[in-house]
């Protein structure tokens, strides 16, 4: 196993990665032998349309979501954070936003006031969770993710339920977390504008096959032009950035995983 | 003690509190994982137990735990397969279970006599062994409980969230339907087949409304449960009615007090 660098620079010290793995629903091949690293203080973002396998690759990122061959390795004491796209608000069950944020483990009012304030969420640290709007509940959940102070944070579609101007500020709260924690930072959105904005790395699923690497590179890539469409490249790609062609299959491998 | 325990009602009393106690915590996780038919199977499956334990001259409080543990495994079990909800496998077990309870109580010329009170329960006939089960249980289940509460609750918020924060989702899940399981076995015995599973949703429904966190309404729906016994015990004596039903009936009355209790006079939810 791989040891963090506890004093989160920002290393390539390679946090989870995956092997080779193929995981299947029913008879259905969800991912075939996928091979992929999250490197600390790296941005990465995981893109594909629906039902391309991308939870399921969170998920088997995560450690909760069986794998039918390859494995999963994780750097010895990591710890992550994880913010789903929604969790059911149970009316039922009586909890304040404090109290929820207090299930992922114990901290004090003053630590949550604080944490709460960089994620944007304001002063709702006494309300029901039930009675949060959608986009608060996405800052709720990021806030008990960073609670746990994680060298990996994992972020699902964080940008739903966001208006647009609460999405450009969660844009640049992302590369500010990373910047401030030192922590790796796994995101799945379908919004390309954040990774032309944000990522270091990119990850297309579609078609049973994926595509990795620096976004400029991943948007000339056949695999990303048919699952997106090559008008919408040209959209994504910064002006004056070059396209080019890397090779159909992942441009890092299991063996160069952990550099 | 054991001159108190010598008076029938005194027993009741002691037992029924006893369940109260034991139920009023897992009847929260019932209502707030929405497992009221789970409930109802285990109750399904309580004959089944009841007939085990002549057959095999047991206790018949242990078969019926040991039958409504095997229920809550094989749900567990089942609910891997993608075919079926939970609502059909448990409308499955349920009934398979009580035809099976039927068809074994046929066999037993004995508990004709006594079927009535496994139906309807017989609070009044609660033995000195009876009551040591039910506090057994009740302080296994308190027990249990306190020691797993942030795994429990996480795990009813969000089963991912709880298993990426390092809580085993499988052991509190199997804790969770074990502790019903205990708590329908005891319960058997104060308010019947028929109506055990009303102590393990009516206290907590009613504690709903008056909480504002889950720890206060566990501890809310236990004063209910337990307040509940008193006054269904005193009223079932002062107007000669069913004992089991009349603490059912004084848990309904509460819940339907906390229902139309103004928003105002409610601390903010």
């Amino acid at each position: 196993m791989t040891q963090i660098d506890y004093n989160h620079s920002a290393s390539k010290t390679t946090l989870v990665s995956a092997h080779d793995i193929s995981i299947k629903l029913g008879r259905r091949k969800i991912l075939d032998r996928v091979s992929i690293g999250i490197h600390a203080g790296e941005i990465m973002t995981l893109v594909g349309l629906n039902g391309a396998g991308k939870s399921t690759l969170v998920r088997a990122f995560l450690g909760i979501s069986p794998l039918n061959s390859g494995k999963i390795v994780r750097a010895e004491g990591i710890r992550i954070g994880y913010a789903p796209q929604h969790i059911h608000r149970n009316a039922i069950l009586p909890m304040t936003v404090k109290r929820f944020l207090r299930l992922g483990g114990p901290a004090t009012r003053e630590s949550l006031e604080s944490i709460m304030g960089e994620v944007g969420a304001g002063a709702i640290l006494d309300t029901a969770v039930s009675d949060i709007s959608g986009g608060e509940l996405n800052r709720v959940l990021l806030a008990r993710a960073l609670l746990r102070n994680p060298h990996l944070l994992v972020l699902d579609e964080p940008f739903a339920n966001v208006d647009a101007n609460g999405q450009v500020e969660l844009y640049g709260l992302v590369k500010l977390i990373r910047d401030r924690h030192g922590c790796g930072v796994l995101i799945v959105t379908h919004d390309l504008h954040f990774v032309v904005s944000g990522t270091d790395k990119l990850i297309c699923l579609g078609e049973g096959d994926y595509c990795v690497g620096a976004p400029k590179d991943i948007f000339g890539h056949p695999l990303f032009i048919n699952v997106f469409g090559s008008g919408l490249c040209e959209q994504c790609l910064p002006m004056g950035t070059k396209k080019n062609t890397i090779s159909p299959r992942p441009s890092e491998t299991p063996a160069n995983m952990g550099a | 003690m054991t001159g108190l325990l010598d008076d029938f009602f005194t027993r009741a009393l002691i037992g029924g509190v006893g369940v109260a106690i034991a139920a009023g915590p897992v009847s929260c996780f019932v209502v707030w994982r929405q497992m009221s038919y789970f409930g109802t199977t285990l109750a399904h499956s309580v004959l089944l137990g009841i007939a085990l334990g002549f057959f095999l001259d047991i206790e018949h409080l242990l078969a019926v735990l040991g039958v409504c543990f095997l229920m809550s495994v094989s749900l567990l079990l089942l609910e891997r397969q993608r075919y079926l909800a939970a609502d059909a496998l448990l409308g499955v077990l349920a009934h398979a279970a009580f035809a099976a309870g039927i068809v074994a109580v046929s066999y037993l010329e004995t508990l004709r006599v006594d079927l009535i009170g496994y139906l309807f329960g017989d609070i009044l006939a609660v033995g000195r062994a009876d009551i040591a089960w039910i506090f057994l249980m009740a302080t296994i289940s308190l027990v249990l409980t306190t020691w797993h509460w942030r795994g429990l609750l996480s795990v009813t918020v969000d089963q991912d969230l709880a298993a990426v924060e390092g809580i085993s989702v499988h052991h509190m899940r199997l804790l969770t339907v074990l502790l019903i399981s205990g708590v329908v076995a005891v319960g058997m015995k104060i308010v019947g087949i028929l109506l055990v599973v009303s102590l393990i949703i009516i206290p907590a429904a009613a504690a709903r409304r008056i909480s504002v966190t889950p720890e206060q309404m566990a501890l809310m729906a236990t004063i209910v449960g337990v307040v509940s016994v008193f006054l269904g015990l005193f009223g079932s004596l002062e107007f000669n009615v069913p004992a089991g039903a009349s603490i059912v009936l004084v848990a309904s009355a509460i819940f339907a007090v906390s229902f139309v209790i103004p928003a105002r006079w409610l601390p903010n939810q």
